[in-house]
């Protein structure tokens, strides 16, 4: 096995933890802020994947496609929170069982409209190539995943550590009550980031489609990846979701390079070492 | 209606006629109807969940033929309820048994996947309801576990089409072998047949990959088949799993560099379909179906799938049809008495289609069909079926009439056990 070998499966590595950041920074944001474990998040990724697609067919660019995508997840986002959710941050588990029951809505939804054939989403035409480097052949269109999904991260990060509201949101998973004390009004920041974790997944969902495609199921198979992210990043940590995510590709991928048949557990070892030592995870906060 | 009154006076005699005529046929068809009432066929599919997208396929060509070929045989209706299995082995059983009990259907067509067919098969045999599989292809079911009330009409086993495929690759020069499956039942048994016949001849197997199904990035394991260096790549996989690996092996620069041959499903139209054609081109695969087949049985069932669909159809969607077909034969050669069953399943064994979608079929003794297996190319849709699909699987090399144990005798070959992770058939270390 050469340096081919170990580069291709770095970048692929990176390449998969970028889109699975996308879903995992709004899930880390939520679960932090609100205490709501949305199950639904990967819903919004597929729901974002095929309205992405079906404006892609009609000749959208890719980029504006996902944004579409985004944005429907969003408004879709916002109903589920604002018409229903938003009532139950004191009890965990009902919020639970219905972002799960809203995840089921939407998986159905997709197979009546655009039915069960899986769905293979073109990457856009600039990157629609291989780049050959000596005997390693590598999509660029996974490279440019990787730019765009760190240049989203690192504007997160400015904007949750260089922002008013960016504090307001660090203020609010710190110390919720204390916020409210101060007279912050948390309720937007509670809209806002579920506004903005639909957004990003449904971003992810198209732009992540060249390489998870679209399919029903797809959001039962990235669900326990998101889950592992935000237990080892820490909930609500930013910082914490882009790094256990790509920590999680880069497992994931060598994981299976190397020893194919432990492949669910070479994802869990790392979620199972990090809940013995460090339970509120690498960049989280320690539990009172 | 008063009108009605004075006109029946006033034509009191004429008016006998009709009536006599519409009383006397009302009693026909009420006593015709008590004699024969409709035959009652469940027809299990999945129709939600992972594989929504294959129920709805084969929901669609069973409907087609019935529509084709009328409802009714030898004057007595045939009265169809679907039933919807989720994708899910539990909810197969459960609606198998609801079919049953309640419903009281007198034969269960379907359902789709290979473990719902093992979930329904041991209820089906213990209420002797004859189980007509036209996409279960689980090895056993017509092999160490064959019985008289399981049978595949227009049916296939895992490993059928992949015994030639294993020859051929040895016999076109191929001598070393990387094979790449999805973990479960369907992608042991695929790969086993390849194996066996692949290594029987003298090839060898360097490295076989098993995947977990549902895997989105199959770039690590791209990275080991390169290393291996293997003269030809062998694949199963379904669905979603089918879509990602082929666009990674041309994006991953493997197409064209290493030889790849597919089993049935991983070219599949269900699967190629949204595919561009630069992906998928020229791949080989062997299958009991090709829906590029030039035969006017294929392109005419082509043709009126897709004038209902607008796209080209999967082999499940040739297999109901055929199987609504086969049935429809049968229940004609018992004159719709379906009610023995013993001589209605004798009958379904007896039927021989000269030609349908797949080309002839006839069964062997334990109720697997002997069909004819494809060597399939992809290549652009031709003719007036391009309006529906980009690209579809023409045939190359046609083996007539393959049995599910290939060339060895049955009772040799049932020594053997089913193919597994630990069983593949291997000849040579």
């Amino acid at each position: 096995m050469g340096n081919a070998f170990y580069l291709q499966n770095v970048l692929g590595g990176l390449a998969h933890g970028s889109l699975l950041f996308l879903i995992a920074a709004g899930f880390t944001l939520i679960f932090g802020l609100m205490r709501i474990i949305n199950l639904a998040q990967t819903a919004f990724y597929l729901l974002g994947a095929y309205v992405g697609l079906s404006l892609g067919l009609h000749g959208v660019n890719f980029w504006v496609a996902g944004m579409a995508g985004g944005v429907v997840a969003t408004v879709v986002g916002l109903a589920i929170y604002g018409i229903f959710l938003h009532r139950y941050h004191a009890s965990p588990l009902t919020a639970l069982l219905l972002s799960l029951g809203f995840a089921l809505i939407i998986d159905d939804g997709s197979l009546a409209i655009w039915g069960g054939d899986p769905q293979s989403i073109a990457p856009p035409h600039m990157f629609a190539e291989s780049i050959h480097l000596g005997s390693l052949v590598f999509p660029e269109y996974w490279l440019a995943l990787i730019v765009v999904s760190t240049v989203i991260a690192a504007g997160l990060l400015v904007f949750q550590q260089r922002t008013k509201f960016g504090a307001i949101i660090r203020a609010a998973v710190d110390d919720e009550e204390m916020a409210r004390g101060l007279g912050i009004d948390v309720n937007r920041a509670f809209y806002f980031v579920f506004a903005l974790g639909a957004f990003l997944a449904g971003l992810g969902g198209y732009l992540g489609g060249p390489i998870t495609s679209a399919y029903p199921g797809l959001d039962g198979e990235l669900l326990p990846l998101a889950f592992a992210i935000v237990i080892i990043g820490g909930m609500g940590s930013l910082e914490g979701a882009f790094i256990a995510s790509m920590l999680i590709g880069l497992v994931n991928t060598f994981g299976r390079a190397l020893f194919p048949e432990l492949s669910y557990f070479t994802i869990f070892l790392p979620v199972a070492l990090i809940m013995a030592i460090r339970p509120q995870g690498l960049f989280g906060r320690k539990l009172q | 209606m008063k009108r009605v009154i004075v006109w029946l006076r006033h034509h009191r005699a004429a008016a006998y006629v009709p009536l006599c005529a519409v009383a006397l046929s009302l009693t026909t068809v009420s006593a015709r109807g008590a004699e024969k009432p409709p035959i009652r066929i469940g027809v299990l599919a999945s129709e939600s969940g992972t594989a929504a997208s294959a129920g709805h396929d084969m929901v669609t060509a069973w409907k087609l033929y019935w529509a084709e070929h009328g409802d009714t045989v030898d004057g007595r209706k045939i009265q169809f309820t679907f039933y919807d299995t989720g994708s899910d082995p539990a909810r197969a059983l459960t609606v198998a048994r609801q079919a049953v009990e309640q419903d009281h259907v007198q034969m269960i067509v379907g359902p789709y996947l290979a473990n719902e067919g093992l979930a329904v098969a041991p209820y089906a045999i213990e209420h002797k309801v004859p189980f007509l599989e036209p996409t279960v292809s689980a090895d056993d079911l017509t092999q160490r576990k064959a019985n008289k009330y399981v049978i595949r009409v227009a049916g296939w086993t895992s490993s059928q089409a992949t015994h030639p495929a294993g020859a051929w690759a040895y016999d076109k020069g191929y001598r070393t072998v990387v094979t790449i499956a999805d973990a479960y039942a369907f992608g042991y048994e695929n790969v086993g047949g390849f194996n066996q016949t692949f290594t029987d001849k003298g090839g060898k197997v360097l490295k076989q990959i098993w995947t977990p199904l549902g895997n989105t990035d199959y770039s690590p394991y791209l990275s080991q088949i390169e290393a291996a260096k293997p003269d030809v790549v062998f694949v199963e996989m379904v669905g979603s799993d089918a879509v990602n690996f082929l666009k990674q092996w041309h994006a991953f620069g493997l197409k064209g560099k290493i030889p790849l041959i597919a089993n049935e499903t991983t070219t599949d139209q269900s699967n190629t379909r949204t595919l561009p054609p630069d992906v998928v081109e020229g791949i080989i695969s062997f299958g009991h179906f090709a829906e590029g087949r030039s035969a006017p049985a294929t392109q005419e069932f082509d043709t009126n799938f897709a004038g209902k669909t607008g796209k080209l159809p999967s082999y499940m969607a040739a297999a109901f049809f055929t199987a609504a077909q086969w049935i429809g034969d049968a229940l004609l050669k018992v004159h719709a008495n379906v009610e023995d069953t013993d001589a209605f399943l004798a009958a379904v064994r007896s039927v021989r289609l000269a030609d349908s979608p797949f080309g002839p079929l006839q069964l062997d003794a334990y109720n697997n069909p002997i069909e004819n297996v494809y060597v399939r190319r992809i290549e652009m849709v031709t003719g007036p079926l391009a309006a529906y699909g980009k690209t579809w699987n023409v045939v190359l090399k046609t083996y007539p009439n393959v049995s599910q144990f290939w060339n060895i005798p049955p009772q040799q070959y049932l020594k053997q056990p089913v193919y597994s992770t630990t069983f593949q058939g291997l000849k040579t270390p």
